[in-house]
């Protein structure tokens, strides 16, 4: 009704100042009634039990900000010309656009870059580890972004493949004591696998059904890990993970009698940071592979098929792509890289327990893929170096991290409903100078 | 050729022109629960000709077209695709596999276009399946082997010559969705078509065009059907478009066949008279019903419903 009031308000050119006023209002006794109970009384420990502390002056605070916060935003909302809204949109269509096609060219320069950075004067051990886990996630994020960007399955499990991944890498390593190379495909090809068996039921699911479906079937994978302690020792988790070698020869300082290791064969001194280092290029390359492939393949047939169902369905079925099969490789692929990326995470840790695959999980990387812009690498970058290289330069927030996070997800979704760049490049253009089109054919 | 009547189910399969038969309807039922959208219908198309499928609103035309695509299983019926060398039983086959395999290619009464994808690429989707031959599905095209380059050129071409039919070349790059309402239309004509159909089956494709666009629509089926020697089946309301392209009729009524026949035999028989009153036959409407027509018609619906049994 206050909305009414304003429209009529901006029609006739003046604000109607009672209207944002009563809304402010209103907002600000939701805010004292929230806040009073969260806010404003506390627990503290005092000597011979738990006691109250009161904490007035911040349930003032909180109310007071809520009721001016909510008055500008009415205020601007009432005076602002309704042209605007349409006129941001496009304007950040075509920010998107530009980015785009920036990306032709800025993407090999951050490929540089992203290669320099360890040899870089202010680069240490904790700016490595932090970048390794961005290109992580990126890796984690350009996989999700087959199935939901290109296939538009929803798919809320995606970190069931991750757990895949890394349980497979795990337990193949730990077991039959094979080298990281060999396990790596056979982790990708299990994930796949799990892929495929999860897209069978889901195959006729679309939008919130299939989320609720993959979401139960990451939440299954954890807790079989978690339960089936006489092969993944449940809650324990598996130690003693080996770690990578360098084509062979270990990062080790220690080296047994007749054998070499990576700072023994070069020559070099030992020094930790050359694994870490080594696990950051394997990454970066593990990633680069996924790029290159989820853009090679969005210029074959089955990459614009992918597209293709995202759009329409029915369609799709009348122009006679096979559903079932296209459906059924784009949850192969996509979970092949969370495989990928989990037998990473796996070495890299030396250490997996069910703990680190839940859902919390797969909403981060889901919310990477959302933010940067459904089906855009390029943002998919950016929102994965926002999201987790932000979180954790911030860990001294503590708690107000969280906090942060989700202020940053709801204002870009309210700014930018579609993701950040959300534009899209057509896989192919039509070359119109060539000889059949200026010959064409008299329309009929 | 026989006259047909309401009242006797109607199993005739000639066609008009003696032309040799692509499309064979027999027996065709269709049921949801108790309704009977399409009871007992049996027809003919011609290969290389337009067969137009009329009747009032809820006359399961649609249906029809959804059982022939392979989108609903009919309850009875049987619909032979015959293209020479091979036969195809329709209502056993998977919706994918009647437009994979048998070639039968359709659009919608809603146009259902790609619309975030651009226009060349709603036409290369069309040819998903030569196209996945040709990369070695997805193997070979990821690593360049084989002649998936060659492959990808000649389906270009294949497109650009179905956007210079439909004059599109120009918004060959544009989104889908962006494009002007005709222009879809259009665009899943050819669509349609890019996946080299041997017969085409057309939803209402004159529906929410002006008489210019529609004017055009018929130059262009008439093309598809003289250059591409293929079968046109068609569902329409639009007189003008049905009266004048069509080689052959079938009307239909309460899901029953009431008519089959030469444009000519359709307008003069008066059993379609008295289901579907055509333009030509509005001063035959008996005074009550028109003075019932003028009181109760909705100014948005055709009328037809309302004529029914007048």
């Amino acid at each position: 009704m206050a909305v009414e009031a304003g429209k009529r308000a901006a029609l006739e050119g003046t604000v109607d100042f009672q209207a944002i006023l009563k809304e402010a209002g209103l907002a600000a006794l939701v805010a004292f009634g929230l806040a009073i109970s969260i806010v404003g009384v506390r627990t503290v420990t005092i000597p011979g039990g738990l006691g109250l502390e009161y904490r007035w002056e911040w349930v003032v605070i909180a109310v007071v900000g809520v009721f001016l916060g909510r008055f500008a935003l009415a205020y601007r909302r009432e005076t602002r010309s309704p042209g605007r809204r349409a006129e941001r949109e496009e304007a950040m269509d075509r920010i998107g656009a530009q980015v785009q096609r920036m990306a032709k060219v800025a993407g090999p320069l951050l490929v540089v870059l992203a290669i320099a950075l360890p040899w870089m004067p202010f680069s240490n051990r904790y700016i490595v580890d932090i970048a390794t886990l961005v290109v992580m996630y990126i890796m984690l994020g350009w996989g999700l972004n087959i199935v939901v960007g290109l296939a538009g399955l929803l798919d809320l499990g995606y970190v069931a493949f991750y757990a895949v991944g890394a349980y497979s890498y795990a337990l193949i390593a730990v077991y039959f004591d094979l080298s990281f190379w060999i396990c790596l495909p056979l982790a990708g090809l299990f994930a796949a696998t799990f892929g495929v068996l999860l897209g069978f039921p889901v195959l006729r699911l679309r939008g919130d059904y299939l989320a609720i479906v993959t979401l139960g079937f990451g939440e299954i994978i954890r807790v079989v890990l978690l339960n089936w302690y006489e092969f993944t020792r449940g809650p324990d988790g598996i130690s003693g993970i080996p770690r990578p070698s360098f084509f062979g020869l270990p990062f080790s300082r220690r080296v047994q009698e007749g054998e070499q290791s990576f700072h023994t064969f070069f020559g070099l001194d030992f020094s930790s940071m050359h694994r870490i280092v080594f696990l950051y290029y394997l990454i970066l390359a593990l990633a680069l592979i996924t790029n290159l492939f989820t853009m090679r393949i969005r210029k074959l047939p089955v990459g614009r098929a992918w597209e293709a169902l995202r759009e329409d369905e029915i369609a799709c079925r009348s122009l006679g792509i096979n559903p079932t099969n296209t459906k059924l490789t784009a949850f192969a692929i996509g979970a092949m890289f969370g495989g990928f990326a989990g037998s990473f995470f796996a070495t890299r840790q030396g250490f997996i327990s069910p703990e680190s695959f839940t859902f919390v999980e797969s909403a981060v990387i889901l919310a990477i893929v959302v933010l940067g812009g459904m089906g855009s690498q390029i943002g998919v970058v950016i929102a994965a170096v926002v999201l987790i290289g932000g979180t954790e330069l911030f860990r001294e927030l503590e708690q107000f991290r969280m906090l942060a996070f989700g202020g940053l997800m709801v204002l870009i979704m309210v700014w930018r409903p579609r993701g950040l760049l959300a534009h899209r490049d057509p896989t192919m253009l039509l070359d119109t100078d060539s000889p059949s089109a200026t010959a064409g054919k008299s329309s009929p | 050729m026989s006259v047909a009547t309401a009242e006797t189910a109607n199993h005739d399969l000639t066609i008009p022109s003696g032309a040799r038969a692509l499309l064979t309807v027999e027996h065709l039922t269709m049921r949801f629960g108790g309704l009977v959208a399409v009871d007992d219908v049996s027809f003919a198309a011609g290969d290389a000709e337009i067969t137009a499928i009329i009747g009032p609103n809820g006359a399961g035309k649609t249906t029809l077209f959804n059982c022939l695509t392979g989108f609903y299983k009919p309850t009875v019926g049987r619909l032979t695709l015959d293209r020479g060398e091979k036969q195809f039983l329709l209502e056993r086959m998977d919706d994918f596999r009647i437009a994979q395999q048998a070639h039968v290619a359709r659009t919608f009464q809603n146009i259902r276009l790609f619309p975030a994808m651009s226009v060349l690429e709603n036409l290369i989707v069309a040819q998903h399946n030569a196209l996945m031959r040709a990369s070695g599905y997805t193997v070979f095209g990821l690593f360049g082997i084989g002649g998936y380059q060659k492959a990808e050129r000649e389906a270009i071409d294949w497109a650009r010559y179905w956007l210079e039919q439909v004059r599109l070349v120009e918004r060959a790059d544009d989104n889908a969705g962006d494009l002007p309402y005709g222009a879809q239309r259009r665009l899943e004509i050819a669509r349609a078509m890019c996946s080299r159909p041997a017969l085409l089956c057309l939803d209402e494709p004159a529906a929410g065009l002006n008489p210019r666009e529609s004017a055009e629509l018929n130059e262009l089926l008439l093309y598809i059907k003289q250059q591409h020697k293929i079968g046109l089946l068609l569902i329409e309301h639009d007189m003008s478009v049905v009266m004048e392209i069509s080689d052959h009729i079938v009307v239909l009524d309460y899901g029953r066949k009431i008519s089959d026949g030469t444009p000519a035999h359709v307008r003069a028989d008066p059993a379609v008279v008295r289901a579907y009153l055509g333009e030509e036959e509005d001063d035959e409407i008996p005074a009550e019903v028109a003075a019932d027509l003028a009181e109760d018609q909705d100014p948005g619906a055709d009328g037809s419903g309302e004529v029914r049994g007048g």
